[in-house]
């Protein structure tokens, strides 16, 4: 389980985020909703502990990830992270990209990491491009890749930041695809998005960022369908 | 055109010739080595927020970068030798090279650096990659091969710019070839093979470099 409680995190004088608390149980999918700069992606910076944070915890199964004694390289090994703008590995081929970190990280055999690798390329609909360069992909295509290479070291849960929002629109629904299939083998994943469809229908819940703070959370197609916050209303009236 | 060539002499010369050349390429990887190694210090110098460190990196840039490697050469050898410090030619032009190569491989290094994106290394963390696995398998190789082709140019312009050692007495190939040619008075014969040696160096080591990149990248260059 991911918990984060009464997380406050600042840079310099701006406080992004003013008290966030969160809990995500295994197998869940919540998708994080909001404007720009309420403070969506950094919320996901702190749970990965790529930034620190002010006051408040955050706790992935019962470890605390602030802590001094946490091993925090350790502890992203459980957290895999997909950016919103695809950071494929442009010097690898994609089976090398997938394969490294379980080769260098997890200490495995060659062999074992590259069987690991293209299982899980084959999985996200790339087994046919192994030996290819990323740079020679679509967008789309290198963002599966990245949520392969995130996959292969088996992480517990998968923390997605706007994965689809840097694609050409008729890239969205390959990711989406994928994204919809991870979710229905029950990983569990914190999913920031602005893709309203794949909120209301692939995850559990869904938060309402504004300002720092969750204004709203709750089952998916609820808040979607019918937000009960005046600012979601607003929001969502937005968007659409 | 009444000029008769005579290379018999320069033939028989070869091995002085030769021996020049060495000389060159020697003074050449030396000064490439060293100068490496410094435009390292000077590149984390440089981007270093201590105001002292990156402002020694950025005087030893401009001065290196903006004045003639003639005028480096003569400073090395005139100019100390003016402060009772002597410096035997080959010492005085290594120097100089040295110091015009750490120059223009600062700013490779700098560069090649900044040219990859923060992400890259977030990227890695969220794997979780240490720091120094970060930097072992994906910022350092992907630097390497942008600042591969810069380095095996500045490497052939030091083998060239070593032929200034002529000036302060250096027997490296240009300072050999004048001393033979003022003997013989075979200028132009001389000269010529000199010119054609220089010329398969630096293409022998543009060849070199290409394999090395070849095996080094996995046809990505
Ligand atoms: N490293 C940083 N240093 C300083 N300020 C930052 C940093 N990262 C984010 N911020 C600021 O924090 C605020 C929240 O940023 P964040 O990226 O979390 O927003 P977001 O909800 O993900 O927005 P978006 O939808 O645009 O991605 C913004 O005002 C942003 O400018
Ligand atoms: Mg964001």
């Amino acid at each position: 389980m991911i918990s984060v409680q009464n997380v406050h995190k600042s840079f310099g004088d701006l406080e992004v985020l003013k008290g966030v608390s969160l809990d995500v149980n295994r197998g869940e999918v919540v998708s994080v909703i909001g404007g720009s700069g309420s403070g969506k992606s950094t919320l996901l910076y702190c749970i990965n502990a790529i930034e620190p944070i002010n006051s408040g915890k955050i706790l992935v199964d019962d470890v605390d990830v602030h802590a001094k004694e946490t091993n925090k390289d350790k502890l992203r090994q459980k957290l895999g992270m997909v950016f919103q703008q695809w950071n494929s590995f442009p010097h690898m081929t994609v089976l090398e990209n997938a394969a490294l970190a379980p080769r260098i990280v997890k200490k495995m055999s060659k062999e074992e990491a590259i069987e690991i690798a293209k299982k899980e390329l084959e999985h996200v609909g790339l087994g046919d491009k192994l030996d290819v360069y990323p740079t020679k992909m679509s967008g789309g295509q290198q963002q599966r890749l990245a949520i392969a290479r995130a996959l292969a070291m088996k992480p517990d849960y998968m923390l997605l930041d706007e994965v689809t929002s840097a694609l050409d629109p008729e890239l969205v629904g390959e990711v989406l695809d994928t994204l919809r299939l991870l979710a229905e083998e029950g990983m569990t994943m914190i999913c920031v998005t602005h893709e309203m469809g794949f909120a209301r229908d692939v995850s559990d819940r869904v938060a309402y960022f504004h300002q720092g703070v969750i204004a709203e959370i709750g089952e998916a197609r609820q808040v979607i369908t019918d937000p009960q916050n005046p600012l979601t209303q607003k929001f969502l009236s937005k968007v659409r | 055109m009444d000029y008769e060539f005579h290379w018999n002499v320069v033939f028989q010369n070869m091995p002085q010739l030769l021996n020049g050349a060495f000389v060159t390429l020697h003074v050449s990887v030396l000064a490439m080595l060293l100068g490496v190694v410094i435009a390292i210090l000077l590149a984390i110098a440089k981007m270093n927020n201590t105001k002292f460190f990156s402002q020694v990196a950025t005087v030893w840039v401009e001065i290196a970068r903006n004045t003639p490697a003639l005028f480096q050469i003569y400073m090395a050898y005139f100019g100390l030798g003016a402060f009772g410090i002597h410096l035997s030619p080959y010492v005085a032009v290594l120097s100089a090279l040295v110091f015009i190569n750490a120059g223009y491989l600062t700013e490779t290094f700098r560069g090649g650096f900044q040219s990859i994106p923060s992400t890259q290394y977030s990227a890695s963390k969220s794997l979780g990659m240490t720091s120094i696995q970060s930097y072992r398998y994906i910022i350092l190789p992907q630097m390497l091969r942008r600042i591969y082709h810069p380095m095996t140019n500045q490497f052939v312009w030091s083998i060239l710019m070593s032929s200034l050692g002529i000036l302060v007495g250096m027997s490296e190939l240009s300072g050999t070839t004048q001393r033979l040619q003022s003997l013989s008075f075979r200028t132009l014969e001389f000269f010529i093979v000199a010119a054609v040696m220089y010329f398969v160096i630096t293409k022998l080591v543009l060849f070199g470099s290409s394999l090395l990149a070849r095996r080094l990248f996995k046809g990505e260059i």
